[in-house]
């Protein structure tokens, strides 16, 4: 006989987790998973080092304080100021960039975005496939284009360590005589310091640390989630004995 | 009798006097809380109203509580929600508590609502209820879709924009209409302002003084039962006392719901972008639409019904017909039998169905609209409103079960 | 005892064991609500310590700053104002600082109300009513005035280590804030003399 609670429970349930796996960006390009180690404290210093040198330059962070950072990463206020902090005297205050937002927007057509929360926003595996997707363009006025986000404005700023590569398209042409282009594979075009192996770490580092940026508190929210779940598996314990004890004499 | 149960009649000494000759209190919460009877039997699809009300005091509380330090000006607000989520202490956890209630309060009211559909609750003398709890839920909608533009990230502002051009459909007074919501010309920072205050004090206080008048109303009454038979002619052993029976039990139901609640809040407050969608981590951009906009998924269901229809104004129309439709369901039904136990195959089915047709809309909806997934919805939206319309014949049809005396109750 | 007193017992005791639990539940709730009212990062931020510069400051010359959201006179006296504080105890009501021991950290609790004499640090803010009180350095002995402070809100009058003059509305002397010297060029406000 149809249970239609049943039914309901379990369609319910299902729908649940569907929706829940479906969310990685559907767009044309497939994402290699970044594999991120959020509780890597070494790879979050390598991370902040990576983003105060390379990044800053021109991104802000602007709702990142550094002792937020020296916090959870272990550092202390003399290794924040002398290893992290360029434009900046106190350690309360927060990630500005270098760069002045009028003069970007006129250098490269949108001011570089803020990045507190790109990792929460598009993704760490977006971010980690974007620094590594750069390829010679001809057409593009840094001379570089990128396969995650095509006709981005941002240079390669990682040449140095990764090196050129070019990017191969196939071109499917459509019944209709529209062109399908889809991507094919990089070919590396000159060295860069790095070699493939640890241009990815420094990469993964990099997206590890902005993944920590959009939530800082992540890692204290899941320790105090056991607590909590303990707390009330305990509660629920007595409060069902307590139930059973009231209902006992009820027919 | 344990020493729990207070005696009917005892006279109250001292204090509780003084308050009692002047204030009807005890006499009150012995009517209406500890001595209001309710039926022995009631399963767990019973704990929905009142785990609402434990939501609707999170809201409250949480929501009090991020006023303090939330900016409610388009310069601001973004800055202000992260302020929230990293300077003010504990601020992350309150944040994550009202982002998630909200998912919760809609979850708990839908599946409040199944319940009525499952044991008839809503068929006489219960229709008025049934119908405050309508405007209820559309006071929830307005509620849940004002405070969406609060944190004005990128859906936020987007959202708001595609729902609010919506009315715009409406003929002869769409624009002007449209106009008056925004109170500008497109949606800015005045919107955001008056959409705040409806958000933090006037919808608020309507569900406040909807919720109130439901529960009067109910009390009035007396509570519908899984096998739908009235237990007034036989409370004694058909029925227990709120305190202790079903306040114990409802405090097991609550404190399930509160594990739920906190495995999400701590271990998954973003539910994979379904409860804290991606794009809204991205500050509001009047020249950026995102690629892929979608309201949240409680209104997902009557968004994939819009959508599926090709026409602005009938998917408006179609849009808000399914969104009352229910209103109607205590004459809709016109079984003699309330609860599903005694009720034929017909409304079995055509339940099953519905549920299963409900999900599919709230998942197609989430979809982006390619042409297989609108025919989809297309034929989800028909056996939506098959539901409903078909359900005078159905009902009258379906063969029904013998209804005991007596409720059923096992332990 | 029977199944019955049993069962009762059992009862009562598990409904003591829920209710306390659910106390301290709720009252575990009830605590990052109130925390959160505490100053946020942002707020400790902003009231973060000041740095007051006095390398170039003239003696006799009077420095204002804000330091969480209070204005602080920094004053350099001159020989001639130091050796007028000994004079006219008697008009103050409180020439050694002990009636309002909070108003003064233990180092400024002294003659001259400082860390160095030549330095004075305190809040301009009335102790009356709190409005700003105006510099009145100029000399008046027929008024038996050596100079201080004079508030236009109600006429409290404080001397030129900040003691309040005995007859006006005034309560007690003007607070002499948590500060430090830095280094000889410098002050820093909001942090104690002898903290790290």
């Amino acid at each position: 006989m149809i249970n239609v609670k049943r039914v309901a429970s379990v369609l319910a349930l299902g729908a649940c987790f569907a929706a829940s796996q479906g969310f990685a960006a559907g767009g044309a390009t497939h994402l290699e998973p970044a594999e991120l180690e959020p509780g890597n404290v070494a790879s979050l210093q390598r991370g902040a080092r990576n983003f105060m040198n390379y990044c800053s330059g021109c991104h802000s962070a602007q709702y990142v304080r550094y002792n937020t950072i020296g916090k959870h990463l272990d550092l202390s206020e003399e290794q924040l100021i002398d290893n992290l902090m360029f434009n900046a005297e106190k350690t309360f205050e927060t990630i500005q960039s270098a760069m002045p937002a009028e003069d970007a927007e006129r250098w490269y057509g949108t001011a570089p975005p803020d990045l507190s929360l790109m990792a929460r926003a598009r993704g760490s595996d977006y971010v980690y496939n974007f620094l590594k997707g750069f390829y010679v363009s001809e057409e593009s006025p840094t001379g570089v284009n990128n396969v995650v986000l095509p006709g981005t404005s941002m240079p390669h700023v990682l040449w140095e360590l990764q090196g050129y590569q070019t990017a191969h398209f196939e071109h499917d042409e459509n019944e209709d005589g529209s062109v399908t282009t889809t991507f094919e594979g990089f070919e590396q075009l000159s060295a860069g310091s790095m070699d493939a192996e640890d241009y990815d770490e420094f990469v993964r580092d990099t997206v590890n640390f902005l993944a920590y940026i959009a939530e800082p508190v992540r890692s204290d929210r899941r320790k105090l989630g056991v607590w909590v779940l303990m707390f009330l598996i305990f509660f629920f314990i007595l409060a069902t004995q307590l139930k059973k004890a009231i209902w006992k004499d009820v027919t | 009798m344990s020493r729990i149960e207070a005696e009917v009649g005892k006279p109250q000494g001292g204090f509780m006097k003084w308050i009692d000759d002047r204030f009807p209190f005890t006499k009150t919460m012995e009517k209406h809380v500890t001595k209001y009877y309710a039926s022995k039997n009631f399963n767990w699809w019973y704990v929905f109203g009142v785990l609402a009300m434990v939501v609707l005091v999170i809201q409250l509380v949480t929501g009090i509580f991020l006023t303090m330090n939330y900016k409610p000006a388009a310069a601001d607000a973004f800055a202000s929600v992260e302020y929230i989520m990293r300077d003010v202490e504990w601020g992350w956890l309150i944040r994550y508590m009202h982002s998630t209630g909200a998912s919760f309060f809609f979850i708990v009211v839908y599946l409040h609502m199944f319940r009525a559909m499952l044991y008839g609750s809503y068929k006489k003398p219960r229709e008025l209820i049934w119908l405050i709890g309508m405007m209820i839920f559309f006071v929830l909608m307005a509620e849940g879709f004002a405070g969406y533009l609060l944190p004005w990230g990128q859906m936020s502002y987007w959202g708001a924009q595609v729902i609010i051009s919506l009315f715009g459909a409406i003929p002869v007074v769409g624009d002007a209409l449209v106009e008056i919501i925004r109170g500008d010309y497109s949606i800015s920072d005045i919107t955001l302002n008056r959409f705040f205050a409806l958000h933090v004090i006037v919808l608020p206080l309507a569900l406040i003084g909807l919720i109130f008048v439901h529960i009067v109303a109910l009390h009035e009454v007396g509570s519908n039962n899984p096998d739908g038979i009235e237990i007034k002619k036989n409370k004694g052993p058909d029925g227990l006392p709120f305190h202790p029976h079903h306040t114990s039990k409802d405090l097991v139901g609550i404190i399930v719901f509160l594990m739920i609640f906190s495995a999400v809040v701590f271990f998954a407050p973003e539910m994979g972008g379904l409860f804290l969608e991606h794009a809204n981590f991205e500050p509001a951009n009047m020249t950026a639409t995102p690629a892929h906009i979608a309201p949240v998924w409680y209104y997902t269901p009557y968004y994939a019904i819009l959508r599926a229809v090709p026409d602005k104004l009938w998917g408006f129309i179609l849009f808000a017909m399914a969104v009352v439709l229910p209103v109607f369901l205590p004459w809709l039904d016109r079984c003699r039998v309330r609860s599903i136990r005694y009720r034929g195959w017909m409304y079995k089915t055509a339940l099953s169905v519905f549920v299963v047709t409900f999900i599919m809309l709230g998942w197609l909806g989430l979809q982006a609209a390619t042409p297989t997934y609108v025919t989809l919805a297309r034929i989800f939206s028909v056996l939506y409103f098959a539901f409903f319309l078909l359900m005078p014949f159905y009902t009258a049809m379906d063969k029904t079960k013998p209804v005991p005396d007596r409720v059923v109750y096992h332990d | 005892m029977t199944e019955d007193d049993l069962d009762r017992n059992r009862r009562h005791f598990l409904t003591v064991a829920t209710v306390t639990t659910g106390v301290i539940g709720a009252g575990l709730v009830a605590i990052p609500f109130i925390s959160s009212l505490k100053p946020s990062a942002r707020a400790q931020a902003l009231g973060a310590p000041v740095e007051v510069p006095i390398g170039s400051m003239q003696p006799g010359e009077l420095v204002r700053v804000i330091w969480r959201g209070k204005l602080v006179f920094v004053l350099r006296r001159t020989e001639a104002m130091l050796a007028r504080l000994p004079e006219g105890l008697d008009n103050l009501r409180d020439p050694d600082s002990t009636e309002y021991a909070d108003h003064q950290p233990d180092y400024a609790a002294n003659d001259t109300r400082s860390v160095r004499p030549e330095y004075l640090v305190v809040e301009g803010s009335c102790t009356h009513l709190g409005c700003a009180p105006l510099e009145d350095f100029e000399v008046r002995p027929a008024e038996g005035w050596g100079g201080g402070f004079f508030c236009p809100c109600h006429g409290s009058r404080f001397d030129l280590a900040g003691r309040v003059y005995k007859g006006v509305p005034a309560p007690s002397n003007l607070r002499v804030p948590p500060h430090r010297f830095v280094r000889d060029d410098l002050i820093l406000i909001g942090q104690d003399t002898g903290a790290a």
